[in-house]
């Protein structure tokens, strides 16, 4: 079939999915099944190629920085913006954004992958960057092992034509660099003072953060102090305001800075990049922060042990109302084990106003050993919601959420009130 | 009076420690608070010296090369734990370490990694990865709940017996349906969860024995289990 076709076709399919509301995915699946070569074929002919951002935790944020930054420098970039990080999801992106006659009109895409499809995604199309976030456990009902995740992040190196960007401080991501050449390498990291506060699912129940600074990082986080961040960038420290919340999200800046540095190069322009990534928000439901009856509700995902503990490590529990949200669904992950491997000490001074979720009593429990008081459980979402807002009327509010029950939570917000999305 | 003091013992928290393997730790200690105990942890990795009064032993998963990093070290106090279990010391080990409280562990690629050999049982790669809720059944404990992630699969000889018989999911192995392995008082399992916060009488049973080895008697305390026993309806009802 021709490329116009396959595009109409596909094009048709996406807006007839878009009537019925929902499925980002399968205008996708259809033009996948007509044309393989659909997407391989569309993004060969970008001047930049294709970058792929993978790893366990911060993909959709960090990919949401690298495109603001780029575009800051003024390309054009694409990217799968849905969140729908499968091959698919990228197909059908892309039928949203070419012309009729299949032609994208941007200099580079910018795509997040799950490493798993990564795999499948950098086989039929290398990239020419790619950015190596984290290793962590995350839903490991899916993948079998941590070890097994990391050798499918050593593919897409391996895959990856021009640069590879990785994460200094994660061992298994920093041995990634020996199986390639040196200057196929470079890294973002953290300074030794900061190393205590990102500790590594190794160091889980030990307090070992060793130091990686006999490698050189391209960009290093130096200081965070809540608002502001430095990075020493090529010998010279940069500090910027941020919007970004929580300190995960302000390492993966440092991410990002480092792969557009090794996109860009010496055409860079240093006083744009620092204000692009002053600008930049946090990613649906990372750390965003919307305003409900004049008070603050915060939604932080939460997925698996290292990005729980880095969101209660991040915002200050103190003056606010907490709740937890604990689902099971697939894309949640079944096994509940993770929520041991959390310390939620922390919440012990004010307690948690609600617990919900179908998950709640296993989360409850894992509170109890913690010996942090509860108000409230309540297994359904929408009550619990209620409860939560009916009983902390005049509070700033905050919601550790799995995937779908941060899906129900905003589908609970739009109807009880309107809701700002602050920018 | 003076304080009561159980001593527990944690099996290489630095490189066993997957799926929260370390709730079995935290639940034993706290219940053991709530009972009027002092619960003292002991951290012990490899090369660190084997501590003398040891009440309680506790072991979790880990990844296959934390299994490879440690085994060396395991056999090392192997005599000691063997010497504990057989004065009545209660244990609890969980997927990779109750592999190597095993005879062997036969890899993929047909190596032998040796175990300590305080249960009978044998463990073998296999291809295919048993992930999903698990529910087993045994006369002592009732219904266990738990979650399996395992790709070895093990069976057991004589003179060991199964922790239960399998309800839903696979457990010990793909051919007969026993989960575990009991020892005198040690217990070896495929279920992480963490495995004693949702079942808690298996908590009681490692407590009362340490205490009961120590002090003679004991008179146990109420403990809430409100929260352990709805958790154990809800992961009753939900997909493998």
């Amino acid at each position: 079939m021709s490329k116009p076709l396959v595009t109409i076709l596909g094009k048709t399919v996406r807006n007839v999915a878009k009537l019925r509301g929902g499925g980002s995915a399968l205008p996708g699946l259809v033009v996948e099944k007509i044309d393989p070569n659909f997407i391989k074929n569309t993004l060969a002919s970008l001047p930049l190629g294709v970058v792929v951002i993978s790893g366990t935790n911060g993909k959709t944020t960090t990919t949401k920085m690298v495109v603001e930054l780029l575009e800051g420098q003024g390309l054009k970039v694409f990217t799968n913006k849905t969140g729908s990080n499968f091959t698919r999801g990228v197909a059908a992106a892309l039928l949203g954004e070419i012309d009729m006659k299949g032609r994208l009109h941007a200099d580079v895409a910018v795509l997040e992958l799950d490493e798993a499809h990564a795999v499948h995604f950098v086989n039929k199309i290398p990239p020419k960057y790619s950015l190596i976030l984290n290793v962590m456990r995350d839903q490991l009902d899916r993948f079998g092992e941590i070890d097994h995740t990391a050798n499918l992040l050593r593919q897409i190196a391996n895959a990856t034509t021009i640069k590879v960007v990785l994460n200094r401080e994660d061992a298994r991501v920093a041995a990634i660099a020996k199986s390639l050449d040196n200057d196929k390498v470079s890294f973002f990291g953290l300074d030794d003072s900061l190393l205590k506060t990102f500790p590594s699912d190794d160091d889980l129940h030990n307090n070992n953060s060793k130091s990686h600074n006999n490698i050189k990082a391209d960009v290093t986080l130096s200081k965070f102090d809540g608002e502001s961040a430095t990075f020493l960038i090529n010998e010279e420290n940069i500090t910027t305001n941020l919007k970004l919340t929580g300190i995960y999200n302000v390492f993966n800046a440092a991410a990002a800075l480092a792969l557009v540095r090794a996109m860009i190069g010496d055409i860079l322009n240093q006083n744009k990049l620092v204000k692009s990534l002053s600008n930049v928000t946090p990613a649906f439901g990372r750390g965003e922060k919307l305003i409900l009856k004049g008070q603050p509700l915060e939604l932080v995902l939460v997925k698996n042990p290292s990005g729980f503990r880095l969101g209660l490590k991040s915002f200050d529990p103190s003056k606010y109302a907490t709740m937890i949200a604990i689902n099971d669904n697939y894309a949640d992950g079944r096994d509940m084990s993770w929520l041991w491997d959390v310390d939620f000490s922390s919440l012990k001074e004010i307690g948690v106003s609600e617990v919900s979720g179908v998950r709640a009593y296993d989360m409850a429990l894992r509170l109890q050993y913690d010996e942090v008081l509860i108000d409230h459980v309540e297994t359904n979402l929408k009550k619990a919601l209620n409860n939560f807002i009916k009983n902390n009327p005049n509070k700033p509010k905050r919601i550790y959420c799995t995937y779908t029950a941060m899906l129900a939570i905003r589908r609970s917000l739009n109807k009880i009130t309107h809701v700002e999305v602050i920018r | 009076m003076k304080d009561k003091t159980i001593t527990i013992l944690h099996l290489y928290p630095n490189d066993m420690n997957i799926y929260g393997d370390y709730g079995n730790v935290l639940t034993v200690k706290r219940r053991l608070e709530w009972n009027g105990f002092k619960a003292k942890v002991i951290n012990y990795n490899q090369g660190d010296i084997f501590p003398n009064d040891v009440d309680i032993v506790i072991g979790g998963g880990g990844q296959d090369s934390g299994q490879g990093k440690i085994q060396k070290d395991l056999l090392q106090i192997g005599p000691k734990l063997r010497g504990l279990a057989d004065n009545g010391t209660p244990m609890l080990v969980i997927c990779g370490l109750y592999q190597l409280f095993g005879k062997f562990f036969k890899t993929f690629d047909n190596q032998i990694i040796e175990g300590i050999k305080l249960f009978d049982i044998e463990t073998f790669a296999k291809p295919e990865r048993l992930i999903g809720n698990i529910i087993v059944h045994s006369e002592e404990f009732g219904d266990i709940i738990g979650y399996e992630n395992h790709s070895g699969q093990t069976f057991l000889g004589h003179k060991v017996s199964a922790l239960g018989r399998v309800r839903l999911g696979a457990g010990n192995n793909t051919t007969d349906i026993s989960e575990g392995a009991r020892y005198k008082n040690v217990i070896g399992s495929y279920l992480h969860g963490s495995l004693l916060p949702k079942n808690p009488n298996i908590a009681d049973y490692l407590i009362e024995n340490a205490i009961l080895n120590k002090y003679d008697k004991f008179s146990k305390k109420d403990i809430d289990d409100n929260y352990a026993e709805l958790a154990r309806n809800t992961a009753a009802k939900r997909p493998r």
